[in-house]
C-alpha cells in the first residue's frame, strides 16, 4: 500500500499506534534487547534466546519482548530492559543467559527488582 | 511516620525482613516526608503518615515502585539508559528506542513527517534556507556548512543529479554511524530524501563499509519497507517527486571515506582521490553535480525541518550549532557513544560525561577526531569542542572519535601507533603521503627502539610540514597531525628517548628494563611463568631477571603477588 499523501501518513501512523496500544495492553511486560553489533558481540543472542525458552518453559502470555539497536551503554551489554505495567523502565546490565532467565524468575513472574543486576546511575 | 511505619510492618508480618533506618536528611529541601528504600534506592518524596501503608502494600509486599511519590530521580520512559548529564540526544534520539527493522515504530516518533512537510509545503529553496539558517555543519569532519553545500549542487548545471551519504566510517575506535544506521536507519533515509528533493536529484547512493554489516542489512531492510508504502520511488506521497536510494558497499579501504575516492569507488574504479576543484558539487559521481553528506548530517535534517532552524542554532556555540556524537574511547571511566551540545569543554566530556580517568589515574591527552587528529594535552581541557577550536590547536573535529590516554601513555609511541595506520592506508598516488608517510613511521620507530638521533625532531618536523602542505587528499594533508601536535606539547619525551635511551612512561620495550627488588619472597611464581627463563633464584630468596635473555614481555609484573617487580627506564 502506497501513501499518497502527509494526511495518510498520519494515518498510517494512528493506525500503528493503535497496533501497539492492544499489544501492549494485552502484555503485563514488556522485555526489551538492544541487537546492535555491540549487544551482539558480548552475547544479546544468547540472552534473547534465553527470554524466549523461558517464556516458553514458564508459558508466558502476557509478556511482549522487543528487539532494538544500540542502547547506548556498550559497557554493559548485553542490556535487557524490563517494564512491569506502567511501571518505569528498569535497565539491566551484562546480562547472561543464566541472569537473563533469573529476571525472568524474579522480575517479569515475581515482579522484584533484581537490585545487583540493574546497571548503576 | 516512623511509628506508622513500623506499625505497619509488624501488622504484615514483615519486620524481620525490612530495617528502618533513620537519618538526619535525604533531599537539600525535602517536600514533605520522604524515604528511600533499598537495595532498589528507589526515592519516595511528599509522604504523610496515612500514606505508610499504602506504600508497604504496594512496594514491600506486591514490589510495585509507587509512581505518585518517586522522586525525579528515575530516568523517565524516553531517556535511553542512566540519564549521563550534559548529553542531548538529537541524532540518537531514537537509538535504543525504536525497532530499527520496524518503519512503523520510526514513524511512531513522528517519522517521515519532515518529508511529508518538505514536500507539500516547501519549495527545494525553502529548505535550503532552512538548512542554511540553522547553521548545520559537515559532521563528516570539514565542516562546510550543510546548507551552502546543497546550494552549490543545486545551483550547478545539469539535469541528473546525484546525493551520496558517506557512512565509510573507517576511524579506529569511532562507531558514531554505526550506530545511527544500525538503530535509527530511516532517519538517515528521510534526511537523503529531503536533501535530494532540495537539490534536485533522482538516485542516491549509501556509501557503507562492508565492515558493518549489520548496518546494510538494516539499511536494505529500511529500503525496502519505505519503497513498499511509497516513501522512495515514484511520486513520493503522491507528489510529483520521484527518488530512489542504493546501498554500495565498501571493500576495506581507509581512503575511500574521502569524498572523491568514495565516488570512485561507487563508479566501480580503484579507490583514489583526485584533485579538487572541480568540487562534486560541480563534477561529482558520474561527472555529475554531486552532493555528498556524512549520515550525522542527514540524521540532523528531519529534526531542523520539524523543530525549526532557530531550535537548532539555539544549541551550540557562534559558529557551531547543534549537537555531535563523540566515540570515547581508551583510559576513561565510561566508554562508548555519547552525544553533547557543541561548546561543551574537553573536560565535561571526559569528567562528566566520560566519568574521568579509569584507575583513578590522571589525564595525559586527548586525541580528537581519529588517526588525523592532533593529541591535546590537559591545558586544552578547559577548551570549547567546535570546529574552530579545535582546528586551532592543533587537531580536527573529524567524525568524532575521542581517544582518552592516562599518565602510563608513551606519547612517542602513540604517535608511531597512528602513524603505522595512516602509512598502511596511504593509496600511494601522491608522493608526498606514500613515501613521506613511510619515513616518519621509520623514524619513529628507531626512536621507540632507542637508536633516535639527535637531528631527529627536526627531520619529522620537516617532513610533518612537507607532507601536509603537498598531499591529494585528507588522508596526506592530516596523517601528521598526531607527530606534529605531540613535538609541540611533549617534544620532552621525544627528547628523552632519543638522547637519555629512556622511556619516561615506561611503554617502549627497547628502553626499559625489569627488576625484582627487595620485596621479592622468593616464591617462584615469576621464575615459572617467565617464557625466556630468565628468571633464576632459590626458593625464599631474592630473585634476579637476566636483562640480556629477558623480552620485556612484562608477565613477571602481572604474576607477581608481591609487587616485587619494578619497571624502570
Amino acid at each position: 500500500m502506497a501513501i499518497k499523501s502527509l494526511d495518510e501518513l498520519r494515518k498510517l501512523k494512528e493506525q500503528a499506534l493503535k497496533r501497539r496500544e492492544t499489544t501492549q495492553s494485552t502484555g503485563r511486560v514488556q522485555v526489551i534487547v538492544p541487537m546492535g553489533t555491540p549487544g551482539i558481540a558480548a552475547g544479546a543472542r544468547e540472552t534473547l534466546k534465553a527470554i524466549l525458552e523461558s517464556i516458553e518453559t514458564e508459558n508466558l502470555s502476557d509478556v511482549i519482548v522487543r528487539q532494538t539497536g544500540n542502547s547506548g551503554l556498550d559497557e554493559w551489554e548485553p542490556i535487557v530492559q524490563v517494564m512491569v505495567g506502567d511501571q518505569p523502565k528498569v535497565t539491566y546490565g551484562k546480562v547472561s543467559a543464566e541472569r537473563a532467565k533469573r529476571i525472568m524468575k524474579e522480575h517479569v513472574i515475581g515482579e522484584k527488582i533484581v537490585a545487583e543486576l540493574v546497571v548503576p546511575q | 511516620m516512623i511509628d506508622a511505619l513500623q506499625d505497619e510492618l509488624v501488622g504484615r508480618g514483615l519486620i524481620d525482613e525490612v530495617q528502618v533506618l533513620e537519618t538526619s536528611h535525604i533531599s537539600e529541601q525535602p517536600a514533605g516526608l520522604e524515604m528511600v528504600i533499598y537495595p532498589e534506592g528507589v526515592h519516595y518524596i511528599g509522604l504523610t503518615a496515612e500514606d505508610v501503608p499504602y506504600i508497604v502494600d504496594e512496594h514491600f509486599l506486591k514490589g510495585r515502585v509507587v509512581k505518585r511519590f518517586l522522586a525525579k530521580e528515575k530516568p523517565s520512559d524516553d531517556e535511553l539508559g542512566p540519564p549521563k548529564s550534559k548529553e542531548v540526544r538529537v541524532v540518537l534520539r531514537n537509538c535504543g528506542k525504536i525497532d530499527p527493522e520496524n518503519i512503523e515504530d520510526y514513524i511512531l516518533e513522528d517519522g517521515y513527517e519532515a518529508l511529508g512537510k518538505v514536500l507539500s509545503e516547501m519549495t527545494p529553496e525553502q529548505v535550503i534556507e532552512q538548512v542554511t539558517n540553522s547553521g548545520l555543519r559537515g559532521r563528516g569532519g570539514a565542516g562546510f556548512s550543510t546548507g551552502k553545500k546543497w546550494q552549490f549542487a543545486k545551483g550547478a548545471p545539469g539535469k541528473v543529479k546525484y546525493i551520496i551519504c558517506n557512512a565509510d566510517e573507517g576511524d579506529p575506535g569511532a562507531f558514531m554511524n554505526r550506530r545511527v544506521l544500525e538503530s535509527d536507519p530511516h532517519s538517515v533515509i528521510e534526511g537523503m530524501i529531503i536533501a535530494a528533493y532540495a537539490i534536485g536529484a533522482a538516485q542516491g547512493y549509501v556509501y557503507c563499509r562492508a565492515e558493518y554489516p549489520m548496518a546494510v542489512k538494516r539499511l536494505n531492510i529500511a529500503l525496502k519497507q519505505a519503497r513498499a508504502i511509497g516513501l522512495l520511488g515514484k511520486n513520493i506521497l503522491g507528489s510529483d517527486y520521484s527518488f530512489d536510494l542504493e546501498v554500495r558497499i565498501g571493500a576495506g579501504a581507509f581512503v575511500c571515506g574521502e569524498e572523491t575516492a568514495l565516488m570512485a569507488s561507487i563508479e566501480g574504479k580503484r579507490g583514489e582521490p583526485r584533485p579538487r576543484p572541480p568540487f562534486p558539487a560541480i563534477q561529482g559521481l558520474w561527472g555529475k553535480p554531486t552532493n555528498i553528506n556524512n549520515v550525522e548530517t542527514y540524521a540532523n535534517i528531519p529534526q531542523i525541518i520539524m523543530q525549526g532552524a532557530a531550535w537548532f542554532a539555539s544549541m551550540g556555540t557562534e559558529k557551531s550549532k547543534g549537537t555531535k556524537t563523540f566515540a570515547i574511547a581508551g583510559d576513561v571511566q565510561n566508554s562508548g557513544l555519547i552525544e553533547v551540545p557543541l561548546g561543551i569543554t574537553l573536560r565535561e566530556v571526559i569528567y562528566d560525561v566520560g566519568g574521568g580517568i579509569k584507575d583513578n589515574k590522571n589525564f595525559k591527552a586527548v586525541q580528537t577526531g581519529g588517526p588525523m587528529g592532533g593529541c591535546l594535552p590537559s591545558p586544552y581541557l578547559d577548551m570549547p569542542v567546535d570546529y574552530e577550536s579545535l582546528m586551532s590547536a592543533g587537531s580536527i573535529m573529524g567524525s568524532g572519535g575521542m581517544i582518552v590516554m592516562d599518565e602510563d601513555t608513551c606519547m612517542v609511541d602513540i604517535a608511531r601507533f597512528f602513524m603505522d595506520f595512516t602509512q598502511d592506508e596511504s593509496c600511494g598516488k601522491c608522493t608526498p603521503c606514500r613515501v613521506g608517510t613511510r619515513r616518519i613511521l621509520e623514524i619513529l620507530n628507531r626512536i621507540c627502539d632507542g637508536d633516535g638521533r639527535e637531528g631527529d625532531i627536526e627531520t619529522l618536523e620537516m617532513l610533518c610540514k612537507q607532507i601536509k602542505t603537498t598531499s591529494l587528499c585528507g588522508l596526506g594533508q592530516g596523517a601528521p597531525n598526531p607527530v606534529e601536535s605531540t613535538l609541540k606539547h611533549f617534544r620532552a619525551e621525544y627528547e628523552a628517548h632519543i638522547r637519555e635511551k629512556r622511556c619516561p612512561s615506561k611503554v617502549c620495550r627497547k628502553l626499559i628494563n625489569y627488576k625484582i627488588v627487595d620485596a621479592c619472597t622468593g616464591c617462584l611464581v615469576c621464575a615459572r611463568n617467565c617464557p625466556v627463563n630468565a628468571i633464576s633464584g632459590q626458593r625464599r630468596q631474592l630473585h634476579v631477571i637476566d636483562a640480556e635473555t629477558c623480552i620485556r614481555c612484562g608477565i613477571c609484573e602481572q604474576v607477581c603477588n608481591f609487587n616485587a617487580v619494578v619497571v624502570w627506564s
